[in-house]
């Protein structure tokens, strides 16, 4: 019977205990993430997918060169995923590391919203002068109005075509890249040769992956894009928009693409090593993206030539930030200046192919070649885009626009939706979501 | 004192000494406040509800406060009322998922309970090794959805997967599965049939057996066939048990999220035609894709809401179908 009388006090102390240790989780959180004592330095480093650093063993070389020091790296591997949590950390000013990524396509969404959430990083002493380095358009893109520099770019995505010489050679096409190159003047003339490489293509092959992705390089071409300087939205009056769909649009009708959707569908991974397509829109990152899907047995069989017409584009790259709530702003900004130095960059980009985002690092990697893509000089070829790049206006929603075009465009290869149809739906979709 | 004397009385609470002559009165009193019909009934109950208004109540409410904002992943609430729902109503790709929903809901749930009910009734008889084959029923619901979609989403791969290759074996031309409309849709339902159906044939199992030997042997003395007692026996003392597996199925396919997902690689498009974008995923691809939690909120709310009014169609439904089948027996 005692048992049965204390019972109730217990279950309410229970109780009570359940809802406290409930409401005290966040205190204990946020004194786990400062700094070691001692004058040792624990610095966190939160990024997505394959930036570069850790696969270059340049965290350990920099704990090596600074002694006390001590970097506790994570990644998320989808941008898609790191950057709603990152969101969520943010708006709850907890759980952040001290360095965090930021995707290009995000940087023009924390210039404009978020400038209160990250450090200016001209205030600190190992960033001061840090946009100085930078190719200009790059740094420009994560400076906010009033000149605060609130991002560190680590690389950008200059493009060129890659393409598989085996291929075009059972093809009966050029497999040089030079002799390449000389048949793509422009666009139009990559389509024309994609006909003639449907003409007499090995089975199951087709000329290029994606209508998506081939509409993506060109459009990366462009200076305007989704938006215009003012911040306004003018996609669907851009010339540049239109004319880029409707030809990706044509090709995929045409039966010139794989019908693979890019980084979605498990049978484009396939497609590298498999041969079910010859040709793709190369940003310098899918360098190291080809090796990792086409394995040891695609060395030799790729091969890389400029954009048609010799254009320069850029798609894709990254920045290093720093949380305003971060406790070592000092420390993180010194990791980030040493880790966005030419030098470094220029490892990265000779590790997987993230090209350097400093005009040093640019310089240092101007004779990079490439074993698996047959010695192709690859430093010149993307060196050569990223001068020819325009500056890019960046707009906060070009994450929606991209994704939706895109979208529409696998409607039109692989489910033939006439092409008009598929962008007027496009529009209506944006503009329920934009408003 | 009366603490040691008096077993199941006292408590260090009610330390005053009651007067001698007034025994029974305080200990009717304690029983009442502290014993099996006062407070302790609460208090053991009480962890389940504190839990409940902190991780089911609360999030209910608070996510119908934030559908009543507009309110960017990162950003501040600004109050917008009804704006969100107004915004919903009118959006072709809410109706295109709700359509999709209920499309792969109904492929995946109908073939599911009538398969689970037929093995279910195979289980039932004697057989060898019946307990391999009753616990091997359950094993596609222990693997994740994680590892079973991706399996799948090979198996249904257009250039070498093997469901084209199977195909291929018998002379037909596979079809783009991922990208086709009722492809990418039946071959979600097949995911979504494999993992369950094991699950309901045990439930089915269990209500079975619970039901009496004597009347399958009556019936067969009657001179009832098998079928005839699947039909005229099972299914009527069945009846609570289907209604469980049909409520449980229609919030499942509600709330069909991992499978479209993972299916989608990880994107929540569902297709460039949004030819399999459930509402769930219409959902994450408002909160997480687009950063508009505002309009997250409301599309959980209205597929909430919608949920509600499943259940109680299905179970009215089924109230109905089965309750017409046992008034149809007892009238013969």
């Amino acid at each position: 019977m005692r048992i049965r009388s204390t019972a109730p006090v217990v279950a309410t102390l229970l109780s009570g205990a359940l809802l406290l240790t409930a409401c005290g989780g966040s205190d204990d959180e946020a004194a786990s993430s400062s700094g070691g004592g001692d004058g040792d330095v624990e610095l966190s480093v939160s990024l997505f997918g394959t930036m570069g650093f850790e696969e270059s063993a340049l965290f350990e070389e920099y704990e090596k060169q600074n002694p006390g020091v001590q970097i506790n790296y994570e990644s998320t591997q989808g941008e898609d995923k790191y950057w709603p949590a990152l969101q969520t950390k943010l708006a709850s000013g907890s759980g952040l590391a001290d360095v965090q990524g930021i995707e290009v396509a995000r940087i023009a969404d924390v210039v404009a919203n978020q400038s209160d959430k990250w450090t200016d990083l001209t205030t600190l002493q190992a960033t001061k002068d840090i946009a100085a380095n930078y190719v200009e358009w790059k740094a420009a893109a994560a400076t906010t109005e009033d000149g605060k520099v609130l991002g560190a770019g680590t690389d950008i995505g200059p493009m060129a075509l890659c393409y598989r010489t085996d291929l075009l050679e059972q093809a009966g096409l050029p497999t040089d890249p030079a002799e390449l190159a000389a048949r793509l003047g422009s666009w139009d003339d990559y389509v024309a040769l994609g006909e003639e490489y449907k003409a007499a293509a090995p089975e199951g092959s087709a000329w290029m992956d994606s209508a998506g992705g081939f509409y993506n390089a060109m459009v990366s071409t462009s200076e305007e894009i989704y938006y215009d300087e003012a911040g306004e939205l003018v996609y669907d009056s851009n010339p540049a928009v239109k004319e880029a769909f409707d030809t990706a649009a044509a090709a995929g009708e045409a039966g010139l693409t794989a019908r693979l959707e890019q980084f979605v569908d498990p049978a484009w991974d396939q497609g590298f090593a498999s041969g079910s397509f010859a040709t793709i829109a190369c940003p310098s990152w899918m360098i190291g993206y080809i090796k990792g899907k086409a394995g040891d047995a695609g060395a030799g069989k790729w091969n890389v030539t400029p954009l048609p017409g010799g254009e320069g584009g850029n798609w894709g790259g990254s920045y290093l930030a720093i949380p305003e709530s971060s406790e070592n702003k000092e420390e993180a900004a010194k990791l980030i200046a040493w880790l966005t130095d030419g030098e470094q960059q220029a490892t990265v980009f000779k590790n997987v192919g993230n090209f350097p985002s400093t005009t040093d690092g640019i310089a240092n990697v101007g004779d990079a070649t490439d074993e698996y893509f047959n010695g192709a000089p690859i430093g010149e070829i993307f060196t050569a885009s990223a001068d020819a790049a325009p500056t890019q206006i960046l707009g906060q929603d070009d994450g929606v626009l991209k994704n939706t075009l895109v979208k529409a465009l696998l409607s039109v290869e692989a489910n033939g939706v006439p092409a008009q149809e598929a962008w007027d739906s496009a529009v209506s979709q944006v503009e329920n979501q934009l408003g | 004192m009366t603490v040691d004397t008096m077993p199941g009385t006292p408590s260090p609470a009610d330390a005053v000494p009651p007067a001698p002559g007034a025994r029974p009165a305080p200990r009717r009193r304690r029983r009442r406040l502290l014993g099996e019909s006062g407070l302790a009934p609460y208090a053991y109950v009480g962890p389940f509800f504190l839990i409940f208004l902190a991780f089911g109540l609360f999030p209910l409410v608070y996510t119908a406060w934030v559908s009543l904002h507009e309110y960017r992943l990162g950003g501040e609430m600004t109050w917008t009322g009804l704006d969100n729902y107004t915004w919903l109503f009118t959006s072709e790709q809410f109706y295109n998922a709700l359509w999709k929903t209920i499309t792969i809901g109904a492929l995946s749930t109908i073939p599911q309970l009538a398969l689970a009910l037929g093995l279910a009734h195979l289980l039932n008889y004697r057989m060898r090794a019946r307990n391999f084959f009753r616990i091997s029923m359950i094993m596609p619901y222990a693997t994740s959805v994680a590892a079973s979609t991706l399996v799948f989403a090979q198996i249904f791969g257009r250039d070498n997967g093997f469901a084209n290759w199977l195909l291929s074996l018998v002379g037909i031309d596979g079809p783009d599965w991922r990208n086709g409309n009722w492809t990418a849709q039946i071959a979600i339902s097949v995911i979504v049939i494999w993992r369950w159906t094991g699950y309901n044939a045990l439930i089915y199992l269990a209500g079975m057996q619970s039901i009496s030997q004597d009347l399958y042997e009556a019936a067969a003395i009657d001179g009832a066939s098998k079928w005839q007692q699947f039909v005229h026996v099972t299914l009527p003392g069945l009846r609570p048990t289907i209604l469980f597996t049909v409520v449980v199925s229609t919030i499942g396919a509600t709330q069909l999220f991992g499978e479209p997902l993972l299916f989608g690689g990880g994107t929540p498009n569902g297709g460039a035609l949004g030819q399999y974008q459930t509402l769930g995923l219409y959902m994450y691809q408002q909160g997480w894709q687009f950063g508009a939690l505002g309009r997250a909120a409301t599309v959980a709310w209205v597929t909430f809401v919608l949920i509600v009014l499943l259940v109680v169609l299905n179970t009215a439904l089924t109230r109905w179908r089965t309750g017409e089948r046992s008034t149809r027996r007892a009238a013969r």
